[in-house]
């Protein structure tokens, strides 16, 4: 007897998933993807674990080297490395997503605007993109900081305005390719608003190129960061971020260099591992790079 | 060709003046502003003098042309620090600014784009391995952190380089003095610029090596150096060009934290002095500037595109 197969049409496989899978199998990409795990892990669960205070000095005790009540040593005002660490990565680690995800919005906004309606608007905005692109991004979040304050919220947004160019230029490119797919014009013959196309229709399938660009970004948005923190322009002492700890350390950087090897290993982690997610994701979704 | 080249400079004019507009206008109407000085613990009178000691008893639009105005003539106002004319403070912090970033520039093409090209040709050889992997490296250690690391073992350590400042000339040029200052720096900011093009050569001239008319070429006996040079390179050198032009705004951001860490009075230790101090003449001269250099490279580099690719110049 013949058993009539069930009539059930294919999943419909959603082209993130696909690229989820391919990654699992890809060690290079998943490596970093773990270890930035486990940095994000230690960051924001291991203040729960290890509950040392990360602003608390004993100047009587500064500089002082590894011990059991302090794994990593204490820092010139006698304060656990080890906890600032971990509260200045929570720091450093959450603006740089945070402002990626400001400059995806204001990036994904303004060039799928140009990408989908052409014309004036597209000739306005991309004249604005340039702009944006053609200022260093480092003078003009200099010029911001020097106005808006240097308080993490004014950051966050600052350093991700620093970006967004690049954002919008990868969506204008990606939506004024796809509005000129049939399946646009389907949605159009079927009544679908300009804003329902973009929104629902175009803009997710540019959404992975942007999202591959803001993973590199996130590296970005790290050494911006800890540049800023660096230079005494970021985050503020007592506040720890791992680019003022590489201040701080630079202060006593003959007598004590292991204050700076910590945070300098932990930013170039950080950023190593965004940039080969980033490339490896990149790889998967454009294999014409490899 | 003319139209081309008056159709770009159009275009940066556009830009700078939009650069202008923003910059002015960041400052001006952000709270923490100029305007803020208003808001001092102060008498009435004492408010209205400062304000119209800074001009800010007017309508910021009517600032905005006058600050324009004065910019155009070459007048960047002065430094609400210390006091000095703007304009002659950046011509000569300018140049500190331009000797690092050519001799970045330099180093990242003349190491930068050979890598690249043999990295390209021995695709997945040990070679491409090994140098793709110190390029993304490169590209993740922050500069300043390679700053400090080189100072420490250059200067502390082994004592063969200056750990900061620039070469005093004082006692008339020396060219060993000259780049025995600016080694250290200049390579340091070269790490902002040499993994990118690298990469970006490699990546363009894999696109090319394919073609048809390098098999055309070979066919006809062309060695492989000139099939690659003369061939392979040219085509693939108008993206890599352009590449350069994309990445002079970050080798600019580069020197703001390259000057701060060696202690070279630049344009960017300026712009980061100024935003400490909150001089906001000088952080809007100073970004304008930026933003105006970036347009005139880019600039050279559309000539440099037409000089190259002929189709450039007919379009």
């Amino acid at each position: 007897m013949i058993e009539a197969a069930p009539l059930t049409s294919a999943p419909v496989r959603r082209r993130s998933s696909g690229l989820w899978h391919k990654l699992l199998r890809n060690p290079v990409g998943l490596g970093a993807a773990v270890i930035l795990l486990l940095l994000y892990g230690a960051a924001f669960l291991g203040p729960l674990l290890y509950t040392v205070s990360p602003t608390l000095t004993d100047p009587l005790n500064s500089t002082a080297d590894p011990s059991v009540q302090h794994p990593l040593g204490t820092d010139d005002l006698g304060r656990d490395v080890l906890a600032r660490l971990l509260s200045g990565g929570r720091i450093t680690l959450l603006i740089s997503v945070v402002s990626m995800m400001v400059a995806l919005s204001v990036g994904s906004l303004i060039g799928a605007m140009a990408g989908f309606y052409r014309g004036l608007t597209e000739t306005v905005l991309m004249r604005l993109v340039d702009t944006f692109m053609a200022i260093p991004s480092f003078f003009l979040i200099l010029a911001a900081i020097s106005v808006l304050g240097n308080t993490p919220p004014v950051v966050v947004i600052v350093v991700g305005l620093g970006y967004w160019p690049q954002v919008a230029r990868i969506v204008h490119a990606e939506v004024s390719k796809i509005r000129n797919f049939e399946f646009v014009e389907a949605g159009r013959a079927l009544g679908a608003s300009n804003n329902r196309l973009i929104w629902r229709h175009v803009f997710p399938q540019a959404l992975p190129s942007a999202a591959v660009l803001t993973t590199l970004g996130i590296a970005w948005s790290i050494l911006t960061e800890t540049g800023l923190s660096y230079l005494g322009l970021g985050i503020q002492p007592p506040l720890a971020s791992w680019g003022n700890m590489l201040q701080n350390a630079q202060t006593y950087f003959w007598t004590k260099p292991v204050l700076a090897v910590y945070p300098g290993l932990l930013i170039a982690v950080a950023v190593l591992c965004f940039n080969l997610l980033g490339n490896t994701l990149r790889d998967l979704t454009d294999p014409r790079g490899r | 060709m003319l139209g081309f080249l008056g159709r770009r400079l159009g275009q940066g004019v556009v830009v700078l003046l939009l650069i202008s507009l923003f910059t002015f206008f960041l400052i001006n109407l952000a709270p923490g502003g100029p305007s803020a000085a208003a808001k001092f613990e102060s008498t009435a009178e004492e408010r209205a003098a400062l304000s119209k000691q800074f001009g800010l008893d007017q309508p910021v639009t009517v600032r905005y042309g006058l600050w324009a105005q004065g910019v155009l003539q070459g007048q960047f106002g002065t430094s609400l620090n210390s006091g000095q004319e703007i304009g002659p403070v950046i011509a000569q912090r300018l140049g500190i600014t331009a000797q690092l970033g050519l001799a970045a520039l330099f180093l990242s093409v003349v190491i930068g784009i050979p890598l690249g090209v043999i990295t390209a040709m021995r695709k997945n050889s040990v070679l491409d391995h090994v140098v793709g992997t110190l390029s993304t490296l490169g590209m993740s250690i922050p500069d300043f952190w390679t700053g400090i690391v080189c100072i420490l073992l250059f200067s502390v350590i082994w004592k063969v380089l200056p750990a900061s400042g620039v070469a005093d000339f004082s006692g008339g040029f020396s060219f060993g003095e000259w780049i025995r200052h600016l080694v250290l720096p200049a390579s340091v900011l070269a790490f902002v610029m040499l993994p990118n093009l690298l990469r970006f050569t490699r990546s363009s001239l894999l696109e090319v090596l394919g073609q048809d008319y390098l098999r055309t070429a070979r066919a006809k006996g062309i060695g492989e150096f000139w099939v690659i040079s003369k061939h392979a390179l040219r085509n693939a050198l108008v993206p890599i060009l352009s590449m350069v032009g994309l990445l002079l705004p970050a080798l600019l951001s580069g020197s703001v934290i390259v000057e701060s860490v060696f202690g070279l009075p630049g344009m960017g230790r300026l712009a980061v002095d100024a935003a400490l101090g909150r001089d906001y003449n000088t952080i809007m001269a100073v970004t304008l500037v930026a933003g105006g250099i970036v347009i005139f490279t880019n600039l050279l580099v559309d000539l440099a595109y037409s000089a190259i690719d002929p189709r450039i110049r007919r379009d």
